[in-house]
């Protein structure tokens, strides 16, 4: 087993997932650990110790949201939920609950390894980069500059706090909740349409077809994210 | 030829009726003694040795021995025993006797009035139950007590019979038994003592069984029973279809009024109407002049269901002149015999009247007209109409008063000043005006109260002499007598106009009520509301508080809607006997006579066939219940309210086996879909995985190729997954709206990423305005609908061809177009491939489950928008679906805040 990977705990009840996750993710050199109920995640949580967990939301004894929020009463550890799609609402409360990302089954593994490598990277990350390229984008954060393609783009004082709050957790998912607290205010939380008007501004900046938008991606009912940086 | 004469479907009906119910025969005998109980046990014990079930519900042998030795053999239900003012009474245990349910039942004594507390007054009522339950009878009964023949036994016996069964009962019954022996031969029981006689009518009995009397009674039986047989064959022919002689259809109608004596009438007319086997209608005219005392308008009511017992079909009118009324309904109604009755007037006034009588017969051309002369016992009750005591309201005479005493004072005052042109019979004329006055506007009464007034005031202060009641002059005295006439006839008149619009305005009202009901009933689609509103309507129309009993979906018989203060109407005893109005259909309860020591009345809500529950109401003067019109109104209401519940509950099955049909629809359908449309991406993962296991065998560039196919069938069966849980959401109505403002633009971008491995290839053309409004929509659920839309698009066209997207934004709502190069769709599928499960036809086989579009319309539909599908331009189709646009919510910038971000 290469001493080199990073450990990853799975925390899901479904063996069939647990094989997969244990032979995709040791391919890549990772080292795993598995739990198949909450009690064991915990458990093995503290024993363990790893550098990110998999965390599925529906298992057998306990919630996997109340197995999330007491890791976080002890731990900062990167944890990433698993999820089918139509439980937006779970979703956004693991994320608000302090989940970093979270995957919706089925999943393609390349999906499930950037993620991973997102999540990673900003827990080991404690510094601030001061310039976030992504592609053809640049993002100067101690200039509050911004070009595309090298040509200086004019934002709203609005719209490059979106930005750069995207970039700073960029390839992480941002609630709306999340964005709104944070640009708007605590009490702006719900309106969810200040995000559409100018996510739809920015989009149109710095996007090439803001159709088919290639550096903010929208997470249908959840919230945004800005690619990452590979 | 002779055109054949078929039953028509009202008899054919009829008949059926009677087959289903339980057959009726009658030992019908003159008088008591001559063997109707012991004939009856003869017949039934033949029927017993014949393997028929056969029970006694009711024998009374008083004590006979051949009688008695009949019963052996004959299982007997035990009698019921009810305490009524502190004795014990037996009665027959009609609910045993139903519950038993034996082939027949033997009831002796139809003519037999039950004791209080029984279910019904008689017993002819418990027979008509037992055969409405299907159950064959055998019963006694005596000519004198058949209603139609009460007042002739009465004359000739000179004893009046109270216990009467209605003619209809005889009309009814399959068989009528004549038992007849000779006078003498009964006279020689009687003194044999084998005739049961009660002790206290010993004497009465012996004026009774004299061989006249007996002799003529038999007459009555015999003929009676002709005439019953004469009937039968007369029904033989026409259930036969035989044409006979048809006689031009004689009509009877007979007058009814408040009296007494109007019973006689209504008996007559019956028996008249069964002479010439003719149906006989009952009016009573209501004149606008007349104050109708409590006592005369119950016997009034009396009157009339008397006449509906014998079968009458009753005709309410009104208006002035009662004889005009009554000849105007006989030839609207081509009334062939009109029966009517002399009232028995005071010599005087029948001087200067014209009776009605008189009237009808001269206005009655063509017509026959029967008069009744009224007997000495009817007079005895003349209908007490001087009893009517409408409360005497001061206020008119204390009015009139102080205008008499005005006028007065001012023409005495007056007087010396206007003398030479104003003389005393001017100052008449002057107080003709308050007598006027009162009279139009207080009626007779204080009309002819300001009359005298005025003459004594007149005579007091200016007639000579002067301040004394004495007339010199004779002339005055005319002026006196005027001044009463004008008084008298004015007052009349007036009071009869208005009493006459006073009643024109509650009939208007009635009418108006019902159908301000019927026009709510008709809107109501909730049947929680609709029965409310019945109830809330006889609420405020008669005053009565009232309930609706009806079945719930678990079979229980309760209150389903109800009044204020109606409690009383909610108690076991009165569910109890709204239960059986229910089950009978019937009325029953208060003011009827059945179950009347109920405090509420029930009226049975039902239709042709469907049994649909009860109104019951409790009226807050519960002797007005009685009254005709009252129970016609409730009767109104029930018939519209039958009607209403009808509706819903026909359209609620129509609904209901729509979805019936359509869940078994959609159940095969899964099942095609789950067994073939999910097997075959699963065939594919399954035979590329297993061909992965073969090492060796395939090059790199087969590996990937099956691999891909893995991948593609995986998306296939997640995509049908996917639909098949929207349309089970959908279909359940458990679909959570999430709506929040959306940009248009953003949820295509999502769909198109969603679906970009299916639309590889595929040239696109996107054509989406800048500065779109925001929508307020599902975010998930609209972008199910464009990647539903666009897989579709993929499915049907060709490989390779374009795809286009569009918005528009129109006025009220936002449109958004996916159209395809594929063949079209054929008009009449234009509709149809919304619907479930529908697939075109196409050449090649393509998979799915047939639910996409289906998914979509409702999805479209559930956020009030609209899809459709149109014929591109050049080929393919064009799918467009519209949202709704909202009021744009305000937008607004952040505002600098400083170091609280903690807060987030």
């Amino acid at each position: 087993m290469p001493a080199k990977g990073a450990r990853i705990l799975i925390v899901d009840d479904e063996e069939q997932i647990r094989r997969l996750l244990k032979v995709a993710l040791g391919g890549h050199d990772y080292q795993i650990d598995e739990a198949a109920s909450g009690q064991d995640g915990l458990r093995q949580a503290a024993i363990f110790h790893p550098d990110l967990i998999i965390l599925d939301l529906s298992l057998p004894d306990l919630d996997g949201l109340s197995v999330l929020e007491r890791i976080r009463e002890w731990s900062q550890v990167p944890v990433i939920i698993l999820t089918v799609q139509e439980h937006e609402d779970q979703k956004i409360k693991a994320l608000d609950s302090g989940a970093d990302d979270y995957i919706t089954k089925p999943f393609s593994m390349g999906e499930l390894l950037a993620r991973i490598r997102v999540a990673m990277r900003h827990a080991a990350d404690t510094e601030d980069e001061p310039v976030i390229i992504l592609g053809d984008l640049s993002i100067d954060l101690a200039h509050r500059l911004v070009t595309l393609k090298g040509k200086e783009l004019k934002l709203t004082p609005t719209e490059y706090d979106i930005l750069k709050n995207l970039a700073v957790h960029s390839g992480r998912v941002l609630t709306h909740k999340q964005l709104l607290c944070e640009i708007w205010g605590k009490e702006y939380q719900n309106e969810t349409h200040y995000l559409r008007v100018y996510i739809g501004q920015l989009r149109r900046k710095i996007e090439p077809d803001a159709t088919r938008p290639r550096y903010i991606i929208t997470e249908p009912g959840v919230g945004y994210r800005l690619v990452a940086k590979d | 030829m002779e055109p054949e004469r078929r039953p028509t479907p009202e008899e054919l009906l009829a008949k059926i009726k009677a087959e289903a119910r339980g057959k009726l025969t009658i030992f019908l005998g003159p008088s008591a003694g001559v063997g109707k109980t012991y004939a009856m046990l003869e017949a039934a014990q033949e029927r017993l040795i014949a393997g028929f079930d056969v029970v006694i519900g009711w024998v009374e042998t008083h004590g006979r021995r051949e009688t008695e030795a009949l019963l052996e053999g004959l299982p007997r239900i035990p009698a019921r025993e009810l305490e009524y003012k502190g004795k014990t009474f037996k009665e027959m245990d009609i609910d045993a006797l139903l519950k038993r349910h034996p082939q027949l039942a033997l009831v002796d004594e139809l003519a037999h009035t039950n004791i209080k507390g029984s279910r019904h007054v008689r017993r002819f009522q418990d027979v008509e139950e037992l055969l409405a339950a299907g159950i064959d009878v055998y019963t006694t009964l005596n000519i004198q007590h058949v209603e139609s023949l009460n007042d002739v036994v009465a004359q000739i016996t000179g004893i009046p019979v109270r216990e009467t069964v209605p003619d209809r009962m005889l009309d009814e019954a399959a068989e009528i038994r004549l038992i007849d022996i000779s006078a003498d031969e009964l006279v020689k029981r009687l003194q044999e003592g084998k005739v049961y006689v009660p002790e206290r009518a010993q004497q009465a009995i012996q004026k009774f069984f004299r061989p006249g009397n007996i002799n003529a009674l038999r007459e009555l039986t015999l003929r009676y029973a002709a005439q019953e047989v004469d009937r039968r064959l007369e029904q033989y022919r026409e259930e036969h279809a035989i044409a006979g002689p048809w006689p031009v259809r004689e009509v009877v109608l007979a007058a009814l009024s408040p009296s007494p004596f109007s019973a006689q009438v209504a008996r007559a007319a019956a028996r008249l109407a069964t002479g010439l086997r003719a149906p006989w209608i009952a009016t009573y005219v209501e004149t606008p002049g007349q104050q109708i005392s409590r006592a005369a308008s119950d016997q009034l009511s009396r009157n009339l269901r008397l006449a509906e017992e014998l079968g009458a079909q009753i005709v309410a009118l009104s208006g002035n002149d009662i004889a005009e009324e009554i000849l105007a309904l006989a030839r609207r109604r081509n009334v062939t015999q009109i029966v009517i009755g002399q009232p028995l007037r005071k010599p005087i006034s029948a001087l200067w009247r014209t009776s009605i009588v008189d009237k009808v017969i001269k206005g009655s051309q063509g017509m026959s007209v029967y008069v009744i002369p009224g007997t000495a016992r009817a007079r005895e009750q003349p209908a007490p109409l001087a009893a009517a005591k409408h409360k005497t309201d001061i206020k008119p005479y204390i009015e009139s008063f102080s205008i008499i005493a005005l006028l007065t004072v001012i023409s005495k005052v007056a007087q010396p000043y206007v003398h030479p042109v104003f003389d005393l019979t001017n100052m008449a004329i002057l107080y003709i005006l308050p007598v006027l006055y009162t009279a139009v506007r207080y009626g007779r009464g204080p009309s002819v109260f300001t009359a005298i007034l005025a003459v004594s005031a007149y005579d007091f202060i200016f007639v000579p002499p002067f301040y004394t009641f004495a007339v010199s002059d004779l002339r005055y005295l005319f002026v006196f007598a005027v001044f009463l006439i004008v008084a008298l006839s004015t007052g009349t008149l007036a009071g009869r106009l208005r009493t006459q619009a006073e009643r024109a305005r509650r009939r208007e009202e009635r009418t108006s009520v019902l159908y301000a009901l019927s026009r709510q009933m008709a809107a109501e689609t909730n049947m929680q509301k609709l029965l409310d509103t019945v109830v809330r309507a006889v609420y405020d129309a008669i005053g009565a508080s009232a309930v609706i009993y009806m079945s719930d979906s678990t079979g229980n018989f309760k209150v389903q809607a109800a009044t204020a203060e109606s409690e009383k109407l909610a108690t076991d005893r009165e569910r109890a006997v709204a239960y059986w109005v229910y089950e009978n259909g019937q009325f029953a309860g208060k003011g009827t006579e059945t179950l009347s020591g109920a405090d509420g009345l029930y009226v049975p809500l039902k239709s042709e066939q469907t049994k649909l529950g009860t109104l019951g109401a409790l009226p807050a003067d519960p002797e007005r219940m009685t009254l005709p019109a009252q129970r016609r109104l409730l009767e109104g209401f029930a018939g519209l309210a039958s009607l209403a519940i009808m509706r819903l509950q026909l359209a609620a099955e129509a609904q209901q086996s729509k979805y019936v049909a359509e869940s078994e629809k959609l159940r095969t359908a899964l099942f095609n879909s789950v067994s073939h449309d999910l097997r075959t991406p699963l065939a594919s993962i399954t035979g590329a995985v297993t061909s992965l296991q073969e090492e060796g065998v395939y090059d790199l560039e087969s590996r990937q190729a099956l691999v891909e196919t893995i991948k593609e069938g995986a998306r296939r069966m997640n995509h049908m997954i996917g639909n098949l849980l929207d349309t089970a959401r959908l279909e359940s109505g458990m679909l959570k709206l999430n709506k929040d403002w959306c940009d248009i633009q953003d949820i295509i971008g999502v769909a198109l990423r969603r679906v970009s491995d299916t639309l590889k290839g595929r040239p696109m053309r996107v054509d989406i305005p800048t500065e779109l409004p925001l929508v307020r929509v599902d975010f998930t659920l609209v972008e199910q609908v464009v990647v539903n839309l666009l897989c579709n698009a993929v499915k049907y066209s060709p490989p390779a061809s374009k795809i286009s997207i569009a918005v528009r934004k129109g006025d009220e709502e936002i449109q958004v177009s996916i159209g395809d190069q594929g063949s079209g769709i054929s008009d009449e599928d234009k509709d149809k491939i919304f619907d479930k499960f529908y697939r075109l036809y196409s050449p090649e086989h393509i998979s799915g489950t047939g639910l996409g579009l289906s998914i979509c319309k409702g999805l479209v539909e559930v956020h009030g928008g609209h899809i459709w599908v149109d014929d591109a331009p050049e080929e393919g189709s064009v799918f467009t679906f519209t949202l709704p646009l909202d009021r744009q919510p305000t937008i607004k910038e952040p505002v600098e805040r400083e170091g609280d971000d903690s807060a987030c």
